[in-house]
């Protein structure tokens, strides 16, 4: 059974369905599998490639913030390494 | 589809058929309380706002009061006032009067010369008001009648993968069966909001979604504030939710496909059919407030980390995919989604399910905020009391 989930495939994180130990395989509902390097808890996010400091990051397809800090690949992505980029509202307007 | 509902003289349909005991104000909340608790069929709110307001404040609670007292689910309404408010009884009754055709009577605390004497005199009203409502028959409504408010709140990151884009699946099909859906809480479109642009129907209410959020970042500014100082929020986060960009991208799931074809402003009434959005804060208790102010009949909401919440006037049913979440908090939140994570429910299933669930809330089942009595109002406010 997986036990987290890709939304979609441009993502570069993934959701825990089940809270994850370090060591542990996580096996992922979209596509994969990825070996935990730090413990996840329930419903937070797991990084799917190595992620450096300024990368954006994509849940839903679309970017929810930026990397603070370097992320490696199986590590715990949260508000405590990515933060929310400010809107360019101007350029959405049409 | 229809439901069994009580139609109004101004063409809605109500799904509750309440007595509103409405203050004006503070002063006048417990004295309204009293009253209701002595009525079967009464309801009551908490009011915190009507006084020593700037213009502004005074011009959002009169839509509050006013939205509510017009609300289709009420037959009829006994306001309680103070007498040195900012608008008192007389004139919130006659502005009402003029909205509606529905009975509205008032009296004023010191004009009545105190609590108990204002209780004898609202009491009496109350109860020939609610023997009237008891008299009235529910009649075959078709469903365009619904107008569904949309709701998440206490979010974690199950209610954006799977809550959420079970009450956009169930909200596209009530569009496509002729009803109205409405959703709010538009800081909780940051990060969000080019995708929700995009279901606009026209380029101007495109453009009026982005404006909203522009116009949100830069009034809280104006105050010194960062909405991203406050959102997420620390339940949020613990939930699984980094940022309001993650957070609004869920939300808006619960918005479903359809074209939007109005956008509103906080507690207005809608003049359209369809998919409607509305110019809210995301403090859940405050959305459902302008959105049941707005009209709204029913109110469907989703959780994560599980909330209480319900509303006087329009039952709130609540809804969750958190396995844990679900069996901890049963008692408070009506419909079990987790299925949705195990794998066990579609979305489109759970989008049906959803559709049989409001039907029968329509239809007059109690949700379990609605069986507790619960009553959570918050008016959102410009500025200070002054």
């Amino acid at each position: 059974m997986a036990n987290a989930i890709l939304l979609d495939a441009k993502d570069n994180v993934a959701t825990c369905t089940a809270a994850a130990k370090a060591g542990d395989k996580i096996k992922i509902l979209g596509g994969g599998e990825i070996i935990c390097v730090e413990d996840i808890p329930i419903w937070h996010k797991v990084a799917l490639q190595p992620i450096s400091k300024g990368d954006k990051i994509f849940k839903y397809g679309e970017i929810i913030g930026e990397a603070s800090i370097d992320i490696a690949a199986g590590g715990w992505v949260s508000h405590e390494n990515i933060f929310s980029v400010p809107r360019d509202y101007e350029s959405e307007m049409i | 589809m229809q439901f069994w509902g009580y139609k109004r003289a101004d063409g809605r349909a109500g799904i509750r058929n309440h007595v509103l005991i409405l203050p004006t104000c503070a002063c006048g909340s417990e004295t309204a309380r009293i009253v209701a608790s002595q009525i079967r069929g009464a309801v009551n709110i908490v009011f915190n706002t009507g006084c020593s307001d700037v213009q502004a404040n005074t011009e959002m609670s009169q839509k509050i009061l006013t939205g509510f007292a017009c609300n289709p689910n009420v037959y009829g309404v006994v306001i309680i006032g103070l007498g040195c408010e900012t608008v008192p009884h007389n004139k919130l009754r006659e502005k009402i009067k003029s909205m509606t055709s529905k009975p509205v009577i008032s009296f004023g605390i010191q004009e009545e010369g105190g609590t108990l004497k204002t209780i004898e005199k609202a009491v009496r009203a109350a109860r020939d008001l609610a023997a009237e409502a008891s008299l009235q028959q529910k009649e075959l409504c078709d469903i365009s009648e619904l107008l569904m408010g949309i709701e998440c709140g206490g979010s974690d990151a199950t209610s954006g993968i799977a809550s959420n884009p079970a009450v956009g699946e169930l909200s596209d099909k009530l569009i496509d069966l002729g009803a109205s859906t409405l959703m709010s809480e538009s800081i909780e479109w940051i990060g969000g909001e080019h995708v929700l642009a995009k279901r606009a129907a026209t380029p101007e209410l495109h453009n009026k979604i982005i404006k909203i959020c522009a116009d949100y970042e830069k009034h809280l500014l104006a105050a010194g504030q960062d909405c991203r100082a406050g959102q997420p929020t620390p339940g949020n986060k613990f939930g699984g939710l980094s940022t309001i960009d993650e957070k609004s991208l869920g939300c808006i799931r619960k918005g479903g496909t359809r074209p939007i074809v109005e956008v509103l402003e906080q507690a207005a009434r809608p003049t359209k059919h369809g998919a409607i959005v509305m110019d809210t804060a995301g403090y859940d208790i405050s959305s459902v407030t302008s959105m049941v102010a707005a009209g709204c009949n029913a109110i469907i909401f989703t959780t994560g980390r599980g909330t209480p919440t319900g509303n006087a006037i329009v039952p709130v049913l609540k809804v969750t995919a958190n396995a844990q979440t679900y069996s901890w908090m049963a008692d408070n939140i009506d419909v079990d989604l987790s299925g949705i994570i195990s794998g066990d429910l579609t979305i489109g299933d759970a989008g049906e399910l959803l559709l049989k669930k409001i039907h029968d809330v329509c239809n007059g089942r109690l949700t379990k905020a609605e069986a507790y009595g619960f009553s959570d109002i918050a008016v959102d406010h410009v500025c200070r009391f002054v």
